[in-house]
């Protein structure tokens, strides 16, 4: 086997109070094809940050072609020749094919003007697109180009910077089968070419097909190598998993009542093919879980009235609605608490105060002006039911934590007449104590006779708050789980699409 | 009051003084019921633009729809013989139309507001040019409106009644942008529209009610100017006036951003640029000079803001 172009020695990452990283020690070797697999959370970004320089490992060692690098910036990493291929495409779509790989490095001609050499640039740019067969020219506009296509061009990108390691992130998640396929074989090209390649991909098939080796890390820790005839489905799955879960869980006070939420049939615009049906009880927590990006965050924003529904129904106690905006659903009793609470859920620049009565400022209203008075009495009262902290009502959300942040979205609803409440990712940039008062509030409400429906990718939260869960799949659902049938394992195969060995569910 | 609105406040004393002192015309009675009367004037459309800058929106049609509203009240009311209640009413729903159509060109089809109201711009003065055949329209010698004439430019106790009107729609709208549910929302709107429909505010509603609004209000003020000037040339009528507007909402704490601003801080704003006008004109500074001084006032003056916010955010 070559000489390793990288390795890792005992690299270890620490943020205050948590070991993102321990002890990962693993190599790369030129024309090679490690899969990097891991639950979300597991550490594969911050792996990733520290190859591309963006944050120093707090212990250990890094080696390119065996030499010790003591410091390892962003310019390290290019200069090595280490490229990304990111999940989100960080492409100019207002400029086309030929500019967008050579930005910022424009081949220039007339001296002090800086002009760009448009025909030194198509004539670098030509062979590159020739090379991996990409199907479109130098001056295609990007914004004209499909996602896949895209995709190849950060790829082509990459290459244009002679790189010798591909660092590609979920590269297939936007790819159609044959796209896949496309990519399939630029990765076999490219081993060809000598050229090392880390595929991180939740798609644990496309990892068999094309890893050489593949390395499974679990919370920061690297839990298992395979090599190339020891791939399987299975295997990683095993691997992957295997923490212990904490027993979070309470049950409820009594077994849950008529159906509340009904989504039947519905078909939202990420995945325009396929439909979704799931009932959620009033007095239950229904967990959502399922990979990112597999149309968790599109249904419950198609329920709440922000994305259009393409078809299907949305009914509640067992009446249809008709939601054409979150004021729709708000009037019901369908509240969501979204996923970017920084962006959607609050006002920032706002006082907790303000944000609490927002949705429902016309009950603290007389002849339709405010009363701040009865506005800060019940600010004052959910500070204290939900345990805000904070020095007064009065203090910007945009000062406290991420706990306080969202017990202020939660305050909100709860001053209202909650009948569905939908939580996506609940308790993402929550610290460990306000995670725990918030379960015990998604427990209170579900008590309470709400229906609550939990979107997470958290597995402990899934596993531990849940009283069912339903597991989506690529726009679909792929599975329930009965609370006992409930486990890591059985959430995280039907999650990867792993219909064919299900068992009984 | 907030600290801004004080700063100002205390920006304008200290001006005062200074020209007070150096030119004590400047305190004569007249002298303060001219500047009373111009910062009536200008306090109603600077009012009504605010609102749309707390949207994050821009109404920059100001000028021209006191131009075409003033020679179509002037027309009516003169040549037509229409009784000016009937003038005025009439010319309060045009600006309601007008501000309809650019909030619906702006939420509805998703146009920007600088470009829907500039379009306003061009085209309100083009059509008040080419009504009057780019004459001047006012009133004939001898034609007389008491009432009318009374109630806009008299004055009760000494004070001008288009100062008496701005006071009077400044207090209705400090209600209601600082105490209702619509003005909640509104700075809601403003800061993240986003949040605000995850929260169930009908923003687009929301959105071209503050255009209704600018206008209205910005139709109240034509009426005044038109009976301020009582003659109108439609190609000049009225230029420049949404830069004063937005000059004085952003003196006034209103950041283009959206979000934020008060109604005190751009009546505060208003009365600078009046005062300061003032203070060009009878410190003998030439008057081609004028807008320099504006724009040096207003640049430092946000400049100054900004360090100020800068080194108490330091300070905590």
């Amino acid at each position: 086997m070559a000489e390793p172009f990288l390795e890792l020695v005992g690299i270890t990452k620490t943020f205050p109070g948590v070991a993102a990283l321990s002890d990962v020690t693993f190599s790369i070797a030129p024309g090679e094809v490690v899969g990097l697999v891991g639950e979300n959370g597991a550490g594969k970004s911050t792996l990733m940050k520290i190859l591309g320089g963006v944050t120093q490992p707090t212990a250990g060692e890094l080696r390119v072609d065996g030499a010790r690098r003591d410091s390892f910036s962003v310019p390290d990493a290019i200069r090595s020749g280490i490229a990304f291929v990111h999940q989100e495409l960080n492409l100019f779509d207002n400029l086309d094919v030929a500019a967008n790989i050579f930005i910022g490095r424009e081949p220039l001609k007339g001296g002090p003007l800086r002009l760009v050499d448009r025909e030194a640039l198509r004539a670098q740019v030509e062979p590159l697109l020739a090379r991996l067969k990409v199907g479109y020219g130098a001056r295609t506009p990007v914004r004209d180009l499909s996602i896949a296509q895209q995709q190849l061009l950060e790829i082509v990108k990459a290459l244009s910077l002679r790189s010798r390691l591909v660092i590609m992130d979920e590269p297939t998640s936007s790819l159609t089968l044959t796209e896949t396929d496309r990519l399939m074989s630029v990765i076999d090209e490219l081993r060809a070419d000598g050229v090392g390649i880390i595929f991180i991909s939740h798609r644990l098939h496309e990892v068999e097909r094309c890893a050489d080796r593949v390395v499974v890390l679990r919370d920061g820790r690297m839990v298992g190598e395979l090599a190339k005839g020891e791939i399987t489905h299975e295997r990683m799955i095993r691997l992957m998993i295997g923490r212990d879960l904490k027993s979070l869980y309470t049950p409820p006070k009594a077994p849950p009542g008529a159906t509340a939420l009904a989504i039947d049939d519905v078909v939202t615009s990420t995945y325009p093919g396929k439909r979704v049906s799931l009932e959620v009880r009033s007095g239950e927590i229904l967990g959502l879980a399922g990979l990112v990006g597999s149309g968790r965050t599109e249904l419950a924003n198609a329920v709440f009235g922000i994305e259009p529904l393409l078809g299907g129904s949305v009914s509640l106690d067992g009446t249809r609605l008709r939601i054409d905006s979150p004021r729709d659903a708000i009037r019901q009793g369908i509240y969501l608490a979204p996923e970017d609470r920084k962006s959607f859920g609050l006002l920032l620049d706002f006082p907790i105060v303000d944000n609490i009565s927002l949705p429902d400022l016309a009950s603290y209203a007389s002849a339709s002006l405010v009363n701040r008075g009865r506005e800060i009495e019940n600010a004052d009262r959910q500070k204290q039911r939900l345990n805000i902290r904070a020095p007064n009502v009065t203090t910007r959300v945009g000062t406290l934590s991420g706990g306080n942040q969202q017990k202020v979205v939660l305050a909100k609803w709860l001053s209202m007449k909650p009948r569905v409440i939908i939580f996506d990712e609940p308790t993402r940039g929550v610290d460990v104590g306000a995670k725990k008062e918030i379960y015990e509030l998604l427990r209170a409400l579900s008590d309470a006779g709400v229906a609550i429906l939990m979107i997470s990718s958290d597995m402990e939260e899934v596993v531990g708050v849940s009283d069912r869960v339903a597991v989506m799949h690529e726009g679909t659902i792929s599975g329930f789980l009965r609370r006992d049938e409930l486990s890591e394992h059985s959430v995280l195969r039907l999650a990867v699409g792993t219909t064919a060995t299900k068992g009984t569910a | 009051m907030n600290r801004k609105d004080l700063g100002l406040l205390v920006l304008i004393v200290v001006v005062a003084t200074i020209v007070a002192i150096r030119q004590p015309l400047f305190i004569a009675p007249v002298n303060i019921a001219n500047t009373a009367n111009l910062i009536g004037l200008f306090g109603l459309f600077s009012i009504a633009q605010a609102f749309v800058i707390i949207t994050g929106g821009i109404e920059l049609s100001v000028g021209s729809i006191i131009a075409l509203l003033g020679v179509l009240f002037v027309d009516l009311v003169v040549n037509q013989g229409m009784p000016w209640p009937f003038a005025a009413l009439l010319m309060i729903g045009l600006g309601a139309l007008m501000g309809l159509a650019h909030g619906l060109l702006i939420t509805r089809m998703k146009i920007q507001p600088f470009i829907v109201t500039l379009c306003g711009l061009l085209i309100y003065r083009g059509v008040a040019r080419f009504y009057t055949g780019d004459g001047t329209a006012g009133f004939t010698f001898g034609a007389s409106f008491p009432t009318l004439e009374w109630l806009t430019m008299g004055r009760s106790w000494g004070v001008p009644h288009s100062f008496i009107a701005m006071i009077v729609v400044a207090a209705v709208m400090w209600v209601v942008l600082h105490r209702s549910v619509f003005g909640r929302h509104l700075f809601a709107v403003g800061k993240n529209e986003e949040a605000a429909r995850y929260s169930g505010i009908a923003t687009n509603r929301v959105i071209i009610a503050a255009y209704v609004i600018c206008t209205v209000l910005t139709a109240i003020s034509a009426i005044f100017f038109a009976m301020y000037t009582r003659s109108i040339s439609p190609s000049s009528h009225g230029n420049f006036y949404e830069l004063y507007a937005i000059a004085a909402a952003v003196l006034g704490g209103c950041s283009l951003r959206g979000g934020e601003g008060s109604i005190v801080g751009v009546v505060l704003g208003t009365v600078l640029l009046q005062v300061l006008q003032n203070l060009v004109n009878l410190l003998g500074i030439p008057s081609s000079l004028n807008f320099a001084v504006m724009g040096s006032v207003i640049l430092i003056g946000v400049l100054a803001d900004q360090q100020i916010s800068r080194y108490r955010l330091r300070g905590k």
